[in-house]
């Protein structure tokens, strides 16, 4: 078994985890590159299906691309395709700098599409190397009656063995990626053939590595054209993977603000 | 998961692949764990180009001397960055092995990340300041690396350049780390005099420590052994769940060791039932053809239709996992309660789960004291040995034979409160795996209940012969069945005319006769019936076993007439002809009948009557809830 076998078994085995213990689940799909390896990954785990929602929670301000792949894809995988509309910038916490109060609106998004389905585990392709709060998760990450997440108080996990038992009325985040990188991601969509939206391959000297809101994501310098180049430019670059993200930069703690809110 | 600080491929030139050892560092805080690995980076040439000279340019514009230990900060700024990856291993080379080091960091959360490093680990390096010598947290190291079962430890006595590589001090420190290490049962492989920062000892064995002619710490490293490859061992595929997505029955698991192919005879564990592996499925392409081995998450289909569950373990015909209701393992305690003897808890082996008992706490210590004088309780951050019984059998291995199966975590209201490794199972083997499928009653137990106005359940009556046990018995089963009840009589003897002919008078015979008695009042209990058993069932471990068979339906009741009235009574001649010599093997006359502990009941013959007797069962039966008290609440209940 090589590098990318061991990291596909490993997340096989997280989903069938999850699917087992959990009664009503659902993935969330943010059309990148990281989900799109993840329903991947699940269609692997439940051979060629999807056994459950894939919810896209839509801040109405993806890029045209996104769309596009997001109603091709979610046809051709055969996806249960919920998509969840969020609440307007003035529902969001007003002391929040711009960018992550703009981001915000996908944590009271995700918490309406909660409340509207009841799933008891949310399923989302975070991985520790991207960010240092991430990189605290746990597999299972149990999150409170207001989707918060207690940083102090995580359950110890290991061997493989995760807490599965979400208090009522709360819910699970489920992160079967977790312990891949961004270039594991890559040599792996390579390796599979995935199909990619093309904002993350060059044009005119500039690529995006990172996908999300069109008002808040910029694309950074880059001539990396095909996967190839993508993973030869991550051998050497110092700048790190969400560098494009405006609401990472706004203040020191902005970030660890969302997601102890319950952001992804 | 893995920080590659060289770009490894594991193949040698001649395409064999590499020995791949884990290992991880211990020791007192300030010994000098990162400068070791610094400096084995550097001396194993694992270091990217330039690292070194990037790091003592630095030092030397900061004014700083040059520390080994800042190759480790530097890496771990690099983590911290994103740029390599994770966490918590760092590779490098020796002449012939690779060699996976974990880190095991962290003061705070000691217990809790030592272990969960150094549970994979194949051998350690404990590591002992020269000048301070052997301290609290070196004791304590050495004993989680016995409680974890890593057996190859290689101790590095390091500064030796404060103690001005003093022969006589390094020979101190060996002896008392040693006579330490094999009270535990742990060999060191060597005892190395290093000075990590000079590089005395580390690669090279260098003029100051002329006098030493063990190996250098790279040596050492060199000759760990690693595990057998998870591949080597016997196949082991937890299953996960059974998928019925199209016309496939898919039985899906990774496989924790060995390795499988369709074709292959199977043996689904604990349940004994036997299949042949028709294909592997996989996605996009299926089936795959070719053996798949540990490590991999597969789905298989049989070639008949067999009740299986999630938790099951799928093992070759022969070396299937034991089978068992009762473990005894060595385990690691996180939660603020302590645990104690009696507590409830969820087990989880695998995909397995299992509610379970503590019935016996062996061994408590707290490693940061090694005190080992409290035996009734396990305390939050220390560790143990118990015994549990599982209300459900699950199969494992002891995790000396399968690491990866021989593993369990205990859950307390839903969260993991504890873990650690299976030493020993009781098993109830099975000598030849059969084709079982267990066929349910047509009936509910409710609805047996509601005619008999009473639970099922095993009322059990020990004591010695002549006490009394049958009269009683056939008592009690008269009066439950006037009643409108549906009591049965097992009577030890009447067993052993039949069902139990084959069985002898020793004491795995006497353990077997019990068991099946148990198994047989069980399935009487589980529809409905009170099964009365009586029988002198000396050994107070076979009725622990009979305990744990019936499980919530069991009630003891002692027949404890004293031995002197038995033996006046003797209506069987049995005592007379024990005295004379003519019969072997006779309970009552010496002392080898073990008399409950915490029997439901005990009762004396000799002072009470035998309507006085039932009546006290009876009761008993009532409160404990197996009779119903009233009518009425049977009509609310229908």
């Amino acid at each position: 078994m090589d590098h990318l076998d061991q990291l596909e078994a490993q997340s096989i085995y997280i989903f069938r985890e999850a699917f087992a213990r959990l009664k009503k689940i659902a993935l969330l799909w943010s059309l990148g590159k990281d989900s799109n390896v993840m329903i991947w990954l699940a269609r692997k785990a439940f051979f060629g299906r999807v056994p459950f929602p894939a919810l896209h929670v839509d801040t109405g301000k993806k890029f045209p691309e996104m769309y596009r792949f997001r109603d091709h894809y979610g046809k051709e995988w055969e996806l249960d395709l919920r998509v969840e509309p969020c609440p307007p910038i003035d529902a969001v916490d007003p002391t929040l700098p711009p960018a992550a109060r703009s981001a915000a609106r996908k944590t009271e998004g995700l918490k309406m599409a909660l409340g509207k389905y009841g799933f008891d585990g949310l399923i989302a392709g975070i991985r520790r190397d991207e960010e240092a709060t991430r990189a605290k998760e746990r597999v299972f990450s149990p999150r409170g009656l207001e989707g918060n997440w207690d940083v102090r108080d995580q359950p110890p996990e290991f061997w493989d063995h995760f807490n599965a038992s979400p208090p009522q009325g709360a819910h699970l985040r489920i992160h079967p990626i977790l312990h891949w990188t961004e270039s594991d991601i890559w040599a792996y969509t390579k390796r599979e053939n995935i199909p990619i939206i093309p904002l993350y391959l060059s044009q005119n000297g500039k690529r995006y590595r990172s996908l999300g809101d069109q008002d808040i994501t910029n694309p950074v310098a880059s001539t990396a054209s095909n996967i190839d180049e993508i993973l030869a430019e991550l051998e050497q670059t110092k700048v790190p993977e969400r560098a494009g993200r405006a609401l990472d930069h706004e203040t020191e703690d902005a970030f660890e603000r969302l997601r102890v809110a319950g952001y992804l | 998961m893995n920080m590659l600080v060289t770009p490894t491929s594991p193949a040698t030139p001649n395409g064999t692949t590499r020995p791949q050892v884990r290992i991880v560092i211990v020791g007192h805080v300030d010994h000098g764990k990162s400068t070791l690995v610094g400096r084995l980076l550097h001396e194993t040439g694992s270091l990217p180009d330039g690292k070194l000279e990037m790091l003592k340019a630095v030092s030397a514009r900061r004014g700083m001397p040059f520390e080994w230990s800042f190759l480790l900060d530097a890496l771990q700024t690099e983590r911290d960055q994103g740029i390599t990856i994770d966490t918590t291993q760092i590779r490098f080379r020796t002449n012939s092995r690779d060699i996976v080091l974990i880190d095991a960091p962290g003061h705070a959360e000691f217990l809790r990340n030592m272990i969960t490093g150094a549970s994979q680990a194949d051998g350690a390096v404990l590591i002992i300041d020269a000048l301070e010598g052997v301290r609290d947290q070196t004791r304590r190291h050495g004993y989680l690396l016995h409680l974890l079962g890593v057996k190859q430890v290689a101790v590095v006595v390091n500064k030796m350049d404060r103690v001005d590589f003093s022969a006589e001090r390094f020979k101190d420190i060996s002896d008392e780390i040693s006579a330490h290490l094999n009270g535990l049962g742990v060999t060191p492989t060597a005892v190395i005099p290093i000075s990590a920062r000079d590089g005395d000892g580390v690669a090279e064995r260098t003029d100051r420590i002329s006098w030493y002619n063990g190996p250098t710490v790279v040596e050492a490293l060199d000759q760990l052994e690693p595990a057998r490859p998870l591949e080597a061992l016997a196949l082991r595929l937890p299953v996960q769940a059974i998928y019925k997505f199209d016309d496939r029955r898919i039985v899906a698991g990774r496989i924790e060791s060995g390795s499988l192919v369709a074709g292959d005879e199977i043996v689904i564990m604990p349940a004994g039932k036997i299949a042949r592996i028709k294909t592997v499925e996989s996605w996009p392409v299926t089936p795959v053809a070719g053996r798949q081995g540990a490590g991999r998450s597969v789905g298989i289909t049989l070639d008949r239709e067999l009740f299986i569950e999630r938790g099951d373990i799928v093992a070759h015909v022969g070396t299937a996992p034991r089978e068992t209701r009762r473990l005894r393992a060595r385990i690691f305690w996180l939660h603020d309660k302590p645990l104690a003897k009696g507590d409830q808890l969820l087990v989880r082996c695998g995909p397995k789960e299992s509610r379970a008992t503590v019935v016996a706490i062996e061994k408590a210590v707290d490693p940061g004291e090694l005190s080992s004088s409290e035996n009734k309780a396990i305390s939050r951050n220390h560790v143990g040995e118990i015994d549990i019984s599982l209300s459900n059998p699950i199969a494992t291995d002891p995790y000396t034979e399968n690491p990866r199966t021989g593993r369990l975590v205990i859950e307390v209201s839903g969260r993991i409160a504890g873990g650690g490794l299976v030493l020993s199972v009781d098993a109830g083997q099975r000598a030849v795996p059969v084709d079982i499928v267990p066929v349910e009653s047509a009936l509910r137990p409710d609805e047996r209940s509601a005619r008999y106005r009473h639970n099922g359940a095993v009322v059990w009556l020990t004591g010695l012969p002549a006490s009394g046990k049958s009269t009683l018995a056939k008592a009690l089963e008269r009066r439950l069945f006037t009643n409108g009840g549906s009591p049965i009589l097992l009577d030890g003897d009447t067993l052993r005319a039949g069902l139990n002919s084959d069985l002898g008078f020793s004491a795995a015979d006497r353990s077997e006769n019990i068991r099946r008695l148990a198994e047989v009042a069980t399935h009487l209990a589980r529809n409905g019936h009170i099964a009365i058993v009586a029988a002198v069932s000396p050994a107070r471990e076979d009725r622990a076993t009979a305990r744990r068979i019936a499980d919530t339906a069991f009630r003891e009741i002692h027949v404890a007439t004293p031995a002197e009235v038995c033996e006046e009574r003797d209506p069987k001649g049995h005592y007379k002809k024990a005295r004379s010599g003519a019969l072997a093997s006779f309970t009552g006359i010496g002392n080898d009948y073990e008399r409950p502990e915490a029997a439901e009941l005990a009762i004396d013959t000799s002072t009470r009557s035998v309507a006085e007797a039932a009546d006290e069962i009876e009761q008993m039966l009532k409160t404990s809830g197996v009779l119903f008290d009233e009518l009425v609440d049977l009509a609310a209940n229908i």
